[in-house]
């Protein structure tokens, strides 16, 4: 069965959960954010540290993941903080109301008491807590779902299992009419002009390669030169010999479809069918962009096993050997080691990894869900001033 | 009885397949994804790669289907394929139209 059941929004996405959030659009209100969450049972607080003394191109990329976030198809309600005279807060609110959805923002300054703007979040939380209860699911198709394709804490097994399986269901969602979005940038270096040669036309192969150049430039800036470190002598003990099939490792989570648009972090593909978002390879950093540009289920492949989930999309870890499954059985939703020791298909694999989506999307709660594991920062490019 | 696999092929157009065990000089091993027994040449670890093609001096290195580098010698089946004997990609590469040997993308 290819369909799920999942929340109408008034923007028309579809969410796969119903969550209540919480979040802030300062770091000054980041105890605050956790405060009133804990005030109402089962809200979500979503805490980071950015948003103020920022560059403009932060600015704006704080403010696309905020709105990506707060307005995301697996959110009900959001209630969003700021502070003082920053009017971030109510910019957001006034973007998403206009889309119909349900929103509201407070600002902590001098003309409200603290206990004053908390009861006033409290008592806003709990009408969108009881609101949420009552929303109605519908049917849709798969082609609906847009799944992140994330890899964190790999090890030499990652390019060999894990990472061809979630290519192999990639592959297959994208036939059936999905998307799925491949990310971290600095780990296709080396295999920039494989993926450009997939793109379905010269404007976006020429995206892509500009993204990795900028990506390769900032990190000269900061001292490193990515190809010269890759494959790290570590690497190599592993059986990794050049940079190409290094990074080949990770890219093939894309699998082998034409890629359809590049687009910027935390930013929403305007295509279906195979994206490349534009993130860091910090995990924690790129699954909340990965979120951000709407990707209801994000799939994680990890060696060492990086507890790394989200706040409002559930996260799929899938281990890369039978050891990891066996030491962390909590942690770990499939086992893509079954490829090495059960003799089990790259493609076998692929099809446990799309049932699994199908089950999520229908409300199975994953591993990183149970554990309440919500990481949430957002990629900075500049120097705080 | 089974033969044991030790090997995986991860697209049949590959000349290598990697180890999923360590491969003993000597054995000859299944590769999943291709027909046939492999003599392992010289011991192999898990996780490193076997040549299950004979692949020509110059020639591409393909896994996953890509071109991941090039071989600096010839190397016949059965052999360890990695940095002794394959070299990276270098600019002149990535922009030649065809490299000789594999299949062009």
């Amino acid at each position: 069965m290819k369909f799920f059941k999942g929340y109408r929004r008034s923007d028309g996405s579809i969410g796969v959960r119903n969550h209540v959030i919480v979040i802030n659009t300062v770091g000054e209100v980041a105890s605050l954010t956790k405060k009133v969450a804990q005030m109402v049972p089962g809200v979500i607080p979503i805490v980071h540290q950015a948003g103020q003394s920022q560059s403009l191109e932060d600015i704006e990329q704080t403010m696309n993941a905020l709105l990506g976030t707060a307005g995301h198809a697996n959110v009900s309600g959001a209630l969003i903080l700021g502070m003082g005279q920053d009017d971030t807060a109510e910019e957001i609110v006034k973007v998403l109301k206009n889309k119909g959805r349900h929103v509201h923002s407070i600002n902590f300054n001098k003309t409200q008491s603290i206990s004053e703007a908390l009861r006033e979040g409290k008592l806003w939380l709990e009408n969108a807590k009881e609101r949420s209860e009552n929303e109605p699911t519908e049917m849709a198709d798969v082609s609906e779902l847009i799944i992140g394709l994330e890899c964190g804490g790999s090890d030499a097994w990652s390019g060999i299992t894990a990472n061809p399986a979630i290519g192999a269901f990639s592959d297959s969602i994208v036939k059936d009419g999905g998307t799925s979005i491949l990310a971290e940038t600095t780990e296709a270096v080396g295999t920039e002009h494989i993926l450009a040669r997939r793109a379905v036309n010269e404007a976006v192969g020429q995206k892509f390669l500009d993204i990795v150049k900028r990506y390769e430039e900032r990190a000269w800036a900061a001292g490193e030169n990515i190809r010269s470190a890759n494959p790290s002598p570590g690497n190599k003990v592993g059986g990794l010999t050049t940079l190409e099939e290094k990074s080949l490792g990770c890219i093939k989570k894309g699998g082998n479809s034409t890629l359809m648009e590049v687009i910027d972090y935390a930013q929403r593909p305007t295509e279906k069918g195979f994206i490349f978002m534009d993130t860091p390879g910090y995990d924690v950093e790129s699954v909340a962009g990965l979120v951000a540009g709407g990707s209801q289920i994000v799939l994680f492949s990890t060696g060492k096993g990086s507890p790394t989930g989200s706040p409002i999309a559930p996260v799929i870890k899938i281990g890369t050997n039978s050891k990891l499954y066996q030491n962390m059985p909590e942690h770990i939703d499939i086992n893509a080691g079954k490829i090495i020791d059960s003799y089990l298909s790259i493609e076998d694999i692929g099809k446990e990894i799309y049932e699994k989506v199908i089950s999520v999307a229908n409300g199975e709660v994953t591993s990183s869900e149970k554990h309440k594991n919500q990481e949430f920062s957002i990629w900075r490019l500049a120097e705080t001033m | 009885m089974e033969q044991k696999i030790g090997a995986l092929m991860l697209n049949s157009m590959d000349n290598v397949a990697v180890a999923l065990e360590n491969l003993k000089a000597g054995e000859s091993i299944s590769i999943q994804g291709k027909e046939g027994l492999v003599k392992v040449f010289k011991s192999i670890p898990y996780g490193h790669k076997i040549a299950v093609h004979p692949i020509l001096k110059d020639e591409k290195v393909i896994k996953y289907g890509e071109c991941m580098g090039i071989a600096t010698e010839t190397i016949p089946v059965g052999h360890h394929v990695h940095v002794s004997n394959v070299r990276g990609l270098n600019k002149e590469d990535k922009t030649a139209v065809t490299l000789k040997g594999g299949v062009e993308k």
